[in-house]
């Protein structure tokens, strides 16, 4: 049998259209990696270059301008401090609710993904006066709030799938053995519920490190994560596109790359109680 | 002072009244299976004693000692699930030694008391394998082995034996009979299948809609059911319950007086055939069922009467046949139209 029998119109088709929906969404990221090592001519020449020799010069001026190691400081601390604060909170409601169900247990659900549903913008003015009443403008904190709270719905959601996947005879094995509370949630339940706890914080990670509203309306020069930092080179003094691609290149390469070693467990825990 | 006693047990689910106000005793050592249709409140009834679901009225007390109140953990039972609910991320030995770990139990100990367990239920090679590494039935016994183990002071089953294969469910049943008789712990067993009841159990709990239909031996429910219920539960096939008036004269004049406009009840083995013209009535086959070792025949009568008739020889009856019902009127249980016995032997 000749390799060509096996190749169908059909699969022909199938193959380039999923090569120009790859091709079309990692287009921006592709020119960006492009653009930043550019130099500012070259990135707005007509038309555009893919051939050109690759300068550093705009990542060495993004490091001179501002302070790249504190906003990517700012942009640690505060997803990874929302994450495991979130999670600190979103697990015990998502074990209440997935192993002690009411009657009410689906509509507390419905309500806290609606309030996802209500755009940021909508509680600026309030979260913006509380922040500054309280004197946390431009801080760590304010964002470490803020993101916990924009994120908890969705941590509630996705610990709540998988912890309902958990048979809940297992837990009450444990029970029956002489567990105490702790020591069922400590010995079976974290155990069983890692790739749960694993992927929801790895999603939060991503989500607050991304996060744009937020940063850019409470923080500045002193708590402003690297959103802020890229948002700094697109207006004020024109727009720089070279530099402004390094930028973002810095700003986003660390999620990029953690987000690529940890892709099966996100692939996992979005898709997981979805297919079963 | 019973061993575990029950008194007025009641539970609600929302306004749902599903565990009617129970009272039994059970002594030490004692094997009692609670059986029932589905939704009878056998495994709720399970539950509360062991502490997974509240007790919302009624009192239930261990050795004496008010338990009512008393989380799971602290009540000292143990419980085999349906579902086996092994710890998936223990190998068999930690699965089974998880509970004397928590209790803080040396080393040396638990090592012991878990290598004697698996010996006793020949788990020895599969010590450090994870459950999903085994068979149902050897998952089956982890369970059972996990429970052992503790040496607890009742042992709770919930129909262990209904997600196995009919031939492997044969086989545990006859394990857990010995086990007990070794072991000679008290255990309660629920089960919808009443022939793991009769031949597991010291005594049986009947159980319908939440409460209890009867208390008795496997054999005293066969022979003395105490209503309708209970006679067509216990025994396959069902025993054959007719009303009267579907019933030829002659029967009808043997009733007792308080069966009056209700039923009787005969089982299989109470129905015999003859040639057609020699028996109580005649009837026609419907269905003959050969079974090997017995038979089983369905007749018709004219009356409307529909009887099984067992008998332990083949029949060259086929359907359609004529035949003669002879019926043992002396073993025939009465029914009041209620349901309850009537007693005619009194």
């Amino acid at each position: 049998m000749s390799r060509h029998s096996h190749v169908s119109p059909a699969l022909v088709v199938r193959t380039l259209a999923a090569w120009a929906v790859t091709l079309l969404l990692f287009f921006p990221l592709g020119w960006l990696f492009l653009t930043a090592f550019k130099t500012e001519l070259q990135a707005i020449s007509v038309p555009p270059l893919f051939l050109f020799e690759p300068t550093l010069a705009n990542f060495h001026e993004v490091q001179e301008r501002s302070d790249y190691l504190l906003y990517a400081k700012n942009s640690v601390v505060t997803s990874v401090l929302s994450t495991l604060l979130g999670l600190a909170i979103a697990a015990p409601a998502a074990y209440s609710m997935a192993f002690f169900k009411s009657k009410h247990t689906k509509d507390i659900l419905m309500w806290m993904l609606s309030t996802k549903m209500m755009p940021a913008v909508g509680a600026l003015v309030p979260i913006y006066v509380l922040a500054q009443t309280s004197g946390l403008l431009d801080t760590q904190l304010a964002l470490i709030i803020v993101f916990t709270l924009s994120n908890l719905p969705i941590m509630v959601w996705m610990l709540y799938s998988h912890f309902k996947d958990i048979p809940h005879e297992i837990l009450e094995a444990a029970r029956m053995d002489g567990a105490t509370l702790w020591q069922e949630l400590r010995l079976v339940l974290l155990p069983l519920g890692m790739g749960g706890l694993a992927s929801t914080g790895l999603l939060c990670l991503v989500l607050s490190w991304n996060e744009a509203f937020w940063s850019l309306n409470l923080t500045a020069a002193n708590g402003g994560t690297l959103a802020t930092l890229i948002a700094s080179y697109s207006s004020p003094e024109g727009l720089f596109w070279a530099k402004l691609s390094a930028a973002s290149l810095m700003a986003i390469a660390p999620i990029v790359v953690f987000g690529w070693f940890s892709q099966k467990q996100l692939v996992q825990g979005l898709t997981f109680g979805a297919v079963k | 002072m019973s061993f575990l006693q029950l008194q007025g047990i009641e539970k609600y689910f929302g306004e749902h009244r599903a565990i009617k106000g129970i009272d039994l005793q059970i002594e030490k050592g004692e094997f009692v299976v609670f059986v029932g249709p589905s939704g009878c409140g056998k495994s709720t009834l399970l539950r509360l004693i062991a502490g997974l679901e509240a007790i919302d009225g009624g009192k239930l007390s261990l050795e004496g000692r008010d338990i009512t109140q008393l989380p799971s953990s602290k009540r000292d039972l143990a419980m085999v699930f349906q579902s086996y609910a092994l710890y998936p991320h223990m190998s068999v030995f930690e699965n089974m030694s998880f509970a004397l770990k928590l209790a803080k139990a040396p080393l040396a100990v638990i090592k012991e008391k878990v290598e004697r367990a698996a010996q006793i239920l020949n788990l020895t090679p599969y010590l450090q394998r994870t459950p999903k590494e085994l068979s149902g039935g050897q998952r089956q016994r982890v369970a059972i082995g996990r429970a052992i183990v503790r040496a607890p002071k009742v042992f709770l089953f919930d129909e262990p034996l209904s997600n196995l294969d009919a031939a492997l469910r044969g086989q545990t049943r006859v394990e857990i009979a010995k086990l007990h008789r070794e072991l000679g712990a008290t255990t309660i067993y629920v089960t919808h299948d009443q022939v793991e009841a009769m031949t597991l159990a010291d005594r049986v709990v009947v159980l319908r809609d939440g409460q209890i239909e009867q208390v008795g031996s496997p054999l005293e429910l066969y022979d003395r059911p105490a209503n309708q219920f209970v006679a067509q539960f216990i025994g396959t096939p069902q025993m054959n319950v007719s009303t009267l008036a579907q019933m030829p004269v002659t029967v009808r004049q043997q009733a007792p007086a308080g069966a009056v406009g209700g039923s009787i009840g005969l089982r299989p083995e109470s129905v015999t055939l003859q040639p057609a013209g020699q028996g109580l009535v005649d009837g026609s086959v419907e269905l003959v069922e050969a079974l090997g070792a017995e038979t089983l025949i369905y007749v018709s009568t004219p009356g409307g009467a529909q009887l099984v008739a067992r008998q332990n020889t083949r029949s060259p009856l086929h359907a359609g046949d004529r035949v003669g019902v002879s019926i043992a009127l002396e073993q025939a249980h009465w029914f009041d139209p209620q349901g309850r016995v009537v007693n005619a032997r009194d």
